[in-house]
Order: structure tokens, then C-alpha cells, then sequence
């Protein structure tokens, strides 16, 4: 060996210079446009915006916060916000891990089924909450006829007419687009799985659901993890499915965090409380996230 | 291995039920799309229209004077301007900055890591209120570039995220053989990296292009007119009104979700491979 390449080596930037050059357009771009206003936003937090008020501009501290967490109204949106991300999660993975299964047997029209599962997923959001306010129409959706003439319902529902209903029929429409990413996910992690060990299990008398329990679910253990991490931060700061579909009624009942800062933002021009639930809301996804990743780790550390 | 019946049985009931939920949705808006408004008022309801029409199509494309026709096809060439450009740039300054992340040593690398995971787990509104005094007072509200810069602040972290675990995914060797045979870094960046990393480019691309195509919360916020107006907010738009005709929002509903729906169809095996390098890392 010898080191003729040396000198034309150092010819090159250092790693150092190289790496900044080709990190700072991202920089720029990225922090220039976002760390201003998250400053700003904080400040608004602490200070009193209230336009009408003369003290107007004046710092008031962690006044604002106080109020909020006082505020059962502001308890019942986080409520309805957990409700929406821990009930859309849960049956989106739970349908996720059985259609990811099925699609992974050797079953006629496998292709077929691998093809489309893809498409709510395709559809945007927007365009996934028109579509579903339109079959839940309570005079002329899709859904009130196809429940009437299968005889289920004696007269047409209006869907998004109460509440409680309204929440759980705005998470269908959720599951709707966002399942076929969660079985994707699994779908990739179910082809790196061992199945000598599954053949081994049956030998030794284990029935499918003891390998369903014993052997499929700690092996998608991870994933699943993975999925609730990135699908928590997305759902918890759930906005645009609620302007599309109810906009945050009836009476409150579809209000989410992000709809409610949105709400006192632009529609009350209430900045400071705006400014407070946009880093209530920050805050819980991080702390969530923090959490996960801890489990992760220790997950990861057994 | 050996099934028994009963439970492949399951199986097809199983099939045909997602088959059903999958398409049955989607179908119902494509049908609402090619029917007249009075058969969709009807009750009880015919599922299959006896006459369809494609005018609202027509409208669409071709007819100036339907405002409403109009404003989708406008707004659907804004959106389409406004993704590209969102995945060129973001892809071409992510990427860059990804392959720093995953092969360079330097200071503050891991901070710098989590600096931009953090801003795209911060939901948009927290930054939105000064943004709209800030655009307001210098007059770039309601532009498209304005959105372009927008829509990168949350697609370059995703880009990043993504093509890191690409390029972590080859030796260093290739880096260094190039290095002694007297290629700048550039060079080497040029000619050696980026084929090996091209389906990773494609696929994170298109997942670029998709996350701005899905994006409605910066637009809805920051655009007002037909000048810079996405398409997801012109149908929210019409949506919104009281009186409205179901078919056109229908239309819209369909030409909106044709681009996502060709590119997942033409690039589904590179899509999931890039969706799941980035999680199944870490």
C-alpha cells in the first residue's frame, strides 16, 4: 500500500465545512420561517392580547395558562381530543393487523386486494370529509338509505346531528383513510418474519389463535409502537377532517384542540388564548412522544 | 400448511367485506359525480343512476363562465404548481441535508437531528398567528410562493427523516474509493450517492409531493383568492355553503383525489418501501 491518495484528499473540504454547507439551505429555509413566530406565539402566551382590554400588551405571565387549566370547557376538548386520537388509533391498528394477515395468506384475488386497499388512503382529506358529510347527508346520504333498505334503521339518522355521535361517525371516516397505512406498515414487517418458527408451533399442537397471541403479536410488537408514535402526533392535532365535516359542532361535541385554538385565533381573534392551547397542545405531543420513546428504548433494551 | 374450510371460509367473508368498505365509499362519490341532482335527492335511493352525465366534468375543463367550475380547475392547477415545486425544492435541500445527517460527523449533529423532527411535530397553529401579522404587514398573503415556503417548513423535516435511512444504508466505502480517486465531495455526492440511492429519491419524491397535495391548513389560512387558492380549499369552500350541489362537490371530490391516486397506483412498490425505511428505523 501506499498513500499517493493522501494529498489529493485533502484537496476536499473538510467534513466539518462540507457538512454545514449542505445542511444550511435546510436551515434557512426551515428554521428562518418557524423560529420567529414560535417565539412570538410563546410571547403572545404570557402577555394579554386581548384587543378591547386596556391593558392591552401588558405581560401577565402564566396568568393565561391558570385560566386554561381551570377551564372545564378547555378539560372536555383535551377529553374529546384523546377520545378521537386513542379510539381512532385503537381500531385502526386492530383492523390494520387483521387485514395486513389476510393480505399476507396466499389467497385468490391477493393482488387484486393489495392494489386497492391503497386508495382511501390516496384520497385527500379534505376531499375524505366532503365525501363522508355527504354519505352521512341526513336527507339524502348514502348511508341512511343503505341502513334503511337493509331494513336496519326504521327512518333516516342525521349522522352528525348529536354530539357523541357525530365524534364516533368522524373517526370512521379517520379509519377510512388512514387503515391502509397502518397495513402497509405491518405489511412490511410481516414479510421479515421467520416462518419456520410458525411451523414449528403447529407441530407442537399450538392453535392459531395461541400463534396469533404467542408468536404474530410480540413479533409486530415494535411496529405497532412505531405506528402509535407517529399516528398519536398526527391524530392529536387533528384539524382538517373537523372543518370539513362539522367544523367543530354540534355544540362542541366535535371540538378538538386544534380546532379550538384555530377558533379563538382567527374567528375571536383571542390571541393569547390561542397563542396558550397551540403550546398546551405542543406540549402534550411531546410529553406523548417522550414517553413512546422511552417504551421504545426500554422495549428495544429486553 | 394445511387450512380447513371454515376458516378460509372467514377468510373470502373477511376479503370481500374490506373489498366492500374500500371501494364502496369512493365509488358512491364517483357515481354522485355522473348523476343528475335529482336522482341523488331521491328517496329511497337508486344506487345505480339511470342516466349519467359527465357535464360537471365538461364544466371543469372547459367553461369560463361556471364560477364554480372555474374555481376547481384553477385551483387544481394551483395545487398542482405549488406541490411540485414544494417536492423539487424540498426534496433537492432535504436530501442534501439528510446525507450530512447520515454520513458526516460535525458539531451539533444530533441536536440539529431532533431540531428538525421537532418542527414537524409541532402542529402548524402554533406558528400561524404572527405568521399571518408578519405576511399581512409586508403584503405576501394569498401568493403561492408564500405557500411554497410554507408547505417546506413541515415537508423538508419529512424529506430529511426519510432519505436519512437511505443513505445509512450503504457502505462507506464508495464515499472513500471516490475520495482517492480525486473527486470533490460534490462530485462524489454527484456521481456515486445519488444512484445508489435513486429509488429512494423517486419514492420520497412522490411522498413529498403527496403531503403538500394533502395540505389544507396553511392554505386555508393564508389564501383567499383564485391567485394562490389549493384545491382542497376550494372544495372545502363550496362545501361550506348552505345550498349546495352535491355533484359538484363530488367532481371535484374525484379530479382532487385523481393525482394522489394514479401516482400511488403507478409507484405503490417504491412508496412503501419509502414510508416504511423511515419508520421501521427507528
Amino acid at each position: 500500500m501506499f498513500y499517493k491518495g493522501e494529498p489529493i484528499m485533502k484537496k476536499q473540504l473538510s467534513e466539518q465545512r462540507f457538512a454545514w454547507l449542505v445542511i444550511a439551505p435546510a436551515c434557512v429555509i426551515v428554521f428562518g420561517i418557524v423560529i420567529f413566530p414560535l417565539f412570538t406565539t410563546f410571547i403572545y402566551s404570557l402577555k394579554n392580547m386581548d384587543l378591547t382590554s386596556s391593558q392591552y400588551g401588558q405581560w401577565v405571565w402564566l396568568q393565561n395558562y391558570l385560566e386554561l387549566l381551570k377551564d372545564k370547557e378547555f378539560w372536555s376538548t383535551t377529553g374529546r381530543t384523546a377520545y378521537f386520537t386513542g379510539v381512532s388509533l385503537t381500531v385502526e391498528i386492530t383492523l390494520g393487523i387483521f387485514i395486513a394477515l389476510l393480505l399476507n395468506e396466499d389467497i385468490k384475488g391477493k393482488t387484486f386486494l393489495r392494489t386497492i386497499i391503497i386508495i382511501p388512503w390516496a384520497v385527500p382529506t379534505i376531499v375524505n370529509g366532503a365525501m363522508w358529510k355527504w354519505i352521512y347527508h341526513p336527507e339524502y346520504g348514502a348511508l341512511n338509505a343503505l341502513l334503511t333498505q337493509l331494513g336496519l334503521i326504521d327512518h333516516y339518522q342525521s349522522w352528525l346531528g348529536s354530539p357523541w355521535l357525530a365524534m364516533n361517525m368522524i373517526i370512521i371516516a379517520d379509519v377510512w383513510k388512514m387503515t391502509p397505512l397502518v397495513v402497509l406498515f405491518f405489511l412490511a414487517s410481516l414479510q421479515l418474519r421467520n416462518l419456520s418458527i410458525y411451523e414449528a408451533a403447529r407441530v407442537d399442537g399450538a392453535n392459531i389463535f395461541q400463534r396469533f397471541y404467542h408468536l404474530t403479536i410480540p413479533f409486530l410488537k415494535p411496529t405497532i409502537l412505531v405506528i402509535i408514535v407517529v399516528r398519536t402526533m398526527e391524530a392529536f392535532k387533528v384539524f382538517d377532517i373537523i372543518y370539513a365535516t362539522t367544523r367543530g359542532g354540534p355544540a362542541n361535541g366535535t371540538l378538538t384542540l386544534t380546532y379550538d385554538a384555530y377558533l379563538k385565533s382567527f374567528t375571536n381573534l383571542q390571541y393569547s388564548q390561542g397563542a396558550t392551547i397551540s403550546y398546551l397542545i405542543a406540549f402534550m405531543i411531546l410529553t406523548l412522544t417522550f414517553l413512546y420513546v422511552k417504551v421504545l428504548k426500554s422495549e428495544g433494551a429486553n | 400448511m394445511k387450512k380447513n374450510k371454515a376458516f378460509s371460509f372467514f377468510q373470502y367473508l373477511f376479503a370481500i367485506a374490506i373489498t366492500l368498505c374500500t371501494l364502496g365509499p369512493f365509488s358512491w362519490l364517483v357515481i354522485s359525480s355522473i348523476s343528475y341532482q335529482k336522482e341523488l335527492t331521491k328517496v329511497p335511493l337508486d344506487w345505480i343512476p339511470n342516466e349519467v352525465t359527465f357535464k360537471r366534468y365538461i364544466d371543469i375543463f372547459t367553461n369560463p363562465n361556471n364560477d364554480i367550475a372555474y374555481a376547481f380547475k384553477v385551483s387544481m392547477l394551483n395545487s398542482l404548481i405549488v406541490s411540485f415545486c414544494v417536492a423539487t425544492i424540498a426534496l433537492i435541500v432535504g436530501s442534501l441535508a439528510a446525507y450530512a445527517f447520515a454520513r458526516l460527523k460535525f458539531r451539533f449533529r444530533q441536536k440539529l437531528i431532533y431540531l428538525f423532527l421537532f418542527t414537524y411535530m409541532i402542529p402548524p397553529v402554533v406558528v400561524v398567528i404572527p405568521l399571518y401579522l408578519i405576511l399581512s404587514n409586508v403584503g405576501m398573503l394569498d401568493t403561492k410562493g408564500t405557500l411554497i415556503l410554507l408547505d417546506l417548513t413541515f415537508v423538508i423535516p419529512f424529506v430529511i427523516w426519510i432519505m436519512q435511512s437511505y443513505f445509512s444504508s450503504f457502505s462507506k466505502s464508495f464515499e472513500e474509493a471516490s475520495a482517492i480517486d480525486g473527486c470533490s465531495r460534490f462530485q462524489t455526492l454527484w456521481h456515486i450517492v445519488l444512484p445508489i440511492v435513486r429509488p429512494g429519491i423517486i419514492a420520497t419524491g412522490i411522498l413529498a409531493f403527496l403531503l403538500s397535495w394533502d395540505e389544507f391548513f396553511f392554505s386555508l389560512l393564508f389564501t383567499s383568492s383564485l391567485e394562490a387558492k389549493t384545491i382542497s380549499v376550494a372544495i372545502s369552500e363550496f362545501s361550506g355553503k348552505n345550498a349546495v350541489d352535491y355533484g359538484m362537490i363530488a367532481t371535484g371530490g374525484v379530479l382532487a383525489s385523481l393525482p394522489p391516486i394514479i401516482i400511488v397506483f403507478l409507484f405503490q412498490r417504491q412508496l412503501v418501501q419509502g414510508m416504511t425505511a423511515g419508520g421501521i428505523k427507528e
